[in-house]
């Protein structure tokens, strides 16, 4: 009851900002089609619509903890936080309220993108489903670090943190835009230690059928996923607890 | 009489410094209790240990029975807190604030509706019903959040300078709320609006680096300082005056 009011209320506090609606969806679109278009007139494998749909899907979801790390940090600034500190509503209700409804944006904005491609020319199997309901496990990563930069941050920070740094981060060390083994060295050696680079090459390997390609890198991002999560738990806990 | 609240030397430390110190009072069912005091007195920090926002370093209170280091989440039941800041959601229209807390608060969807309506009616708030609440003006948003606090009729108020920013009329709106909802809720609240405290509160409490300098109705604090008027007892309780 208090998480679904919550949840709405979430919902409703990123989706009436015009900004948000650009950039959680329309800019992986345009992405989307300007990597594709770019590949018919220079084809290149790794921009191929069935190899760049599962990159541009992960990246799309690093706006979600941008999302999380705003509402969250703002939240507090203006003691709204701290108003319903004052009242009924447990960790729990704050938790899911915050981010069940950016995965569930998540899986719409990952919904949305797969659509784009096949508009453009992915063709339609059964894996992509899969591929779809897989970007839960890095949408956990991206949200809870919002969830985590939101709370301990100023708005400021977060949304430099969760904005620039996130949103950089999971763009180039995710091996979307160029092939990380042309680079190689510590470059590569960090890429495949953070989680960014292994939700992409899930997300390939499931979306194309390779389902046992998506080893180990579904343990890395499980892995990233749950602690994560937990940390995320934590910190918002302790801080409900201030002093 | 029933007492709704009970401070047992409540006491914060920040480092080195205590900005609340061994306060001990209690309040009745029922009653309306202005916390007074110059700006850094305490009564904030007061007020969020008694709403179980911060943790006492010593002593305890009860609320209706309910321990606040020990109970938190029962407190938070038999409470409503309008902060000293303005605390709205921005991107909420002001009706969806007004029923956001009161489901928060556990009203049923029917409730939420009428107690809405009811609150946007008393507070004027019927024009601006349905703008997002941070196109407001300042004083608009600050009458939004107090009817945030108001509108989930708790038996506890605490009310953190209600009328900071507002203009006359929304004065009297919240006079004339609180005088309604004095019979049901026990309500604390500050203000540095002497003249107010003394009309509304019925009984008055001053504070002074933390503590609790005198209790008392306002004749009785005119009285025990010797002063004309409320304001030069005030003033006598704030400058060193004591009652020991
Ligand atoms: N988190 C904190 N850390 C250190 N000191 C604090 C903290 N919070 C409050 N204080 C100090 O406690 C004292 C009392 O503050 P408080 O906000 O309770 O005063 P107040 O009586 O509400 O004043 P005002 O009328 O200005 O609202 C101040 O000196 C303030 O600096
Ligand atoms: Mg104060």
């Amino acid at each position: 009851m208090r998480i679904f009011l919550f949840a709405g209320r979430t919902t409703k506090e990123i989706v009436r900002d015009p900004l948000s609606i650009f950039f959680g969806l329309g800019f992986p679109i345009v992405l989307l089609l300007l990597l594709s278009a770019i590949n018919r007139s220079i084809p290149v494998t790794l921009f191929d619509i069935n190899e760049i749909t599962p990159g541009i899907a992960v990246f799309g979801l690093s706006f979600m903890g941008l999302f999380a790390a705003q509402v969250i940090s703002k939240d507090r600034e203006n003691s709204f936080l701290t108003r319903l500190f004052t009242t009924p509503m447990t960790s729990k209700d704050f938790i899911i309220g915050y981010s069940v409804p950016l995965l569930v944006m998540s899986i719409a904005q990952g919904i949305i993108c797969y659509i784009v491609a096949i508009l453009i020319g992915l063709s339609i199997t059964a894996s992509m489903i899969f591929s779809i309901l897989l970007l839960i496990l890095p949408s956990l990563i991206f949200v809870s670090i919002g969830l985590i930069c939101g709370s301990l941050l100023s708005e400021k920070a977060a949304v430099g943190i969760c904005g620039a740094l996130l949103t950089n981060l999971s763009a180039w060390l995710s091996g979307i835009w160029f092939d990380l083994d042309l680079v190689g060295g510590l470059f590569k050696d960090i890429a495949y230690l953070l989680p960014f680079v292994h939700a992409v090459a899930m997300g390939k390997a499931v979306l194309n059928g390779q389902y046992s390609a998506m080893f180990p890198h579904l343990w890395w991002v499980l892995g990233y996923a749950i602690i994560l999560t937990i940390l995320a738990i934590v910190i918002f806990r302790k801080k409900m607890q201030a002093d | 009489m029933t007492i709704a609240i009970e401070v047992q030397s409540l006491t914060k430390k920040y480092d080195k410094k205590t900005v609340v110190d061994n306060v001990t009072f209690s309040i009745n069912a029922g009653e309306l209790f202005g916390l007074l005091g110059v700006n850094g007195a305490g009564k904030t920090t007061l007020i969020k240990m008694l709403s179980c926002l911060i943790k006492p370093s010593n002593g305890d209170a009860k609320l209706l029975g309910k321990n606040i280091t020990q109970h938190p989440e029962q407190v938070h039941q038999l409470i409503a807190v309008s902060p000293q800041e303005t605390a709205i959601a921005p991107n909420l229209t002001v009706r969806e604030n007004l029923e956001l807390m009161a489901g928060i608060q556990g009203l049923n969807k029917v409730n939420r509706k009428r107690k809405a309506d009811e609150i946007i009616m008393r507070f004027s708030l019927k024009p601006y019903e349905n703008q997002r609440s941070k196109t407001l003006s300042g004083g608009w948003q600050r009458r939004l959040s107090l009817a945030m606090a108001l509108i989930s009729e708790p038996q506890i108020l605490f009310l953190d300078e209600p009328t900071l920013g507002l203009d006359i009329l929304g004065r009297r709106e919240l006079w004339s709320l609180i005088k309604k909802l004095k019979e049901k809720t026990t309500i604390i609240l500050t203000t540095h609006y002497l003249e107010e405290a003394e009309a509304l509160c019925d009984r008055i409490g001053i504070m002074k680096d933390g503590k609790m300098k005198a209790i008392g109705t306002a004749e009785e604090l005119i009285k025990i300082s010797k002063a004309a008027t409320f304001e030069d007892a005030f003033v006598y309780f704030v400058t060193g005056g004591d009652i020991q």
